[in-house]
């Protein structure tokens, strides 16, 4: 079985509070680099999200630089203003326009983590009230990767998790609190 | 991905042959946002594949035009980052002063919003008639809207926004008349600067500069032609001359000891000696 590198989570409305439980739930020995794309307003928040993220979880959170590293246990956020994408196991941004209305985009992260890591990626999709992240996640299983959604019912918008149940058949349905059990669980089996 | 992957083949052979074909280098550029650029074109042209695209691109320019113009990022907007200007009047403007005429570059300044964004912040200084500012960009078609400097008047309410958080004096409309849905800036703010032609990935030094503003042009290079501009860079500006970068961007190894850090997070840097 092929090791899992990578764990791609996108979330819109509530993300906060969804993102932060699921990267409350791994440590340091978690094995697989986590990039992460929350919507967020790209004028008002400083450099304050990475903050209140690396507060709830042991892994080390920071923002994407330009061509900067993913490493195992380790978080990296797309910026505010730009979309993250990944390459040659490093992080590309792009200023390109809006995509779903959103920049960062779900989509744009997920699909360069399918192209890039094909059947080693996971995708997370969680809360949020638009479509973004539905065609990322199929991309991420139309490559052989592994798909988690969240359960529409305990997110505090459904209409993201249904979008991405609408494009894709995940490998799991998981409530909030069961999402990162999930991911230790299948980075430790296929290790 | 790995290097026998076919769309990583397609991808260097598409940009080969548009190399050799109309001499637009984009072999150096970074693959995961060039790659999504390429298929959104692929697809317009009707392509199922990169290699679909290249038959395309290599037998009518008029499908390079529209390349072109997907291959060039053109999204910007004035006093983007508005904690940048702000920093630029209290860190920049104050060397520029001290010289009796300063050059600028404005590398990669697409439709010109930034461009006039600097030249508002150099005229409220009382700087625009000691500055010339060469503003250049690879793509002619965005310079020659640069040139006219109109902007559409409905995204002036948020520019304005920008404005005021970027430590602007009074309305930023004193210096754009309206007319049909547009803002056109006043030809004085322009009327020392150069718009011209230069490209980062293929052209050389062509002046020397006081102050050279290149911000998120180069995330979409990846790092050997980065260095290649740092290169271009140090042979353009003169002693403690001032580069300002994008957000998330850095000096490139190995340069970065030939500069001193102005203002870390606004990525302003001061070349040494």
């Amino acid at each position: 079985m092929t090791a899992y590198e990578i764990v791609a989570i996108g979330a819109s409305w509530g993300g906060l509070h969804a993102v932060g439980t699921v990267l409350a739930g791994l440590d340091g020995s978690f094995g697989a680099s986590v990039v992460v794309a929350q919507h967020r307003d790209g004028h008002d928040d400083q450099g304050l999200l990475p903050e209140l993220l690396a507060r709830r979880t042991a892994l080390r959170v920071t923002e994407g630089e330009d061509k900067g590293p993913l490493a195992p246990g380790s978080v990296v956020l797309a910026p505010a203003g730009y979309h993250l994408l990944v390459e040659d196991r490093s992080v590309e941004l792009s200023c390109e326009d809006l995509v779903q209305f959103s920049r960062p985009s779900i989509d744009v992260l997920f699909e360069s983590v399918a192209e890039e890591y094909g059947e080693r990626a996971i995708g997370v999709v969680l809360t949020g009230a638009n479509p973004d992240g539905a065609a990322g996640l199929a991309a991420i299983a139309r490559r052989g990767g592994h798909t988690v959604v969240q359960d529409p019912q305990t997110a505090e918008r459904s209409e993201m998790p249904r979008a991405a149940l609408a494009a894709v058949t995940p490998d799991a349905v998981l409530p909030l609190e069961r999402i990162a059990p999930h991911l230790r669980r299948v980075c430790a089996e296929a290790a | 991905m790995n290097p026998d992957d076919p769309e990583r083949i397609e991808v260097d052979l598409l940009l080969e042959g548009v190399y050799r074909r109309y001499s637009y280098d984009f072999r150096g550029y970074a693959r995961a946002s060039l790659r999504r650029r390429l298929w959104r074109r692929a697809h317009e042209e009707g392509a199922k594949t990169l290699s679909g695209l290249q038959d395309r691109v290599l037998h009518d320019p008029a499908v390079m035009d529209r390349l072109l113009r997907d291959l060039s990022i053109n999204v910007t907007e004035m006093f983007r980052d508005p904690g940048f200007f702000r920093i630029m009047r209290e860190k920049v403007v104050p060397i520029l002063r001290t010289y009796p005429y300063a050059r600028i570059w404005n590398a990669g300044c697409s439709t010109g919003e930034e461009t006039y964004s600097l030249a508002i912040v150099l005229a409220e200084a009382g700087l625009l008639d000691r500055v010339r500012i060469y503003a250049t960009d690879m793509n002619d078609d965005v310079l020659a809207r640069a040139r006219q400097g109109s902007f559409a008047l409905d995204k002036m309410g948020r520019y304005e926004e920008n404005y005021q958080r970027a430590g602007g004096a009074g309305d930023m409309s004193r210096y754009f008349s309206t007319q049909d849905g547009q803002a056109t800036f006043a030809r004085s703010l322009s009327q020392g600067t150069v718009f011209a032609q230069h490209n980062l990935a293929q052209d050389a030094a062509f002046n020397e500069f006081h102050l050279i503003v290149c911000r998120n042009v180069m995330i979409y290079f990846a790092r050997p032609l980065q260095e290649r501009v740092h290169e271009l860079f140090l042979a353009s500006l003169v002693r403690f001359g001032v580069v300002a970068l994008g957000h998330k961007e850095s000096i490139v190894a190995p340069f970065e000891d030939r500069y001193d850090v102005l203002d870390a997070g606004e990525k302003l840097y001061r070349r040494k000696r």
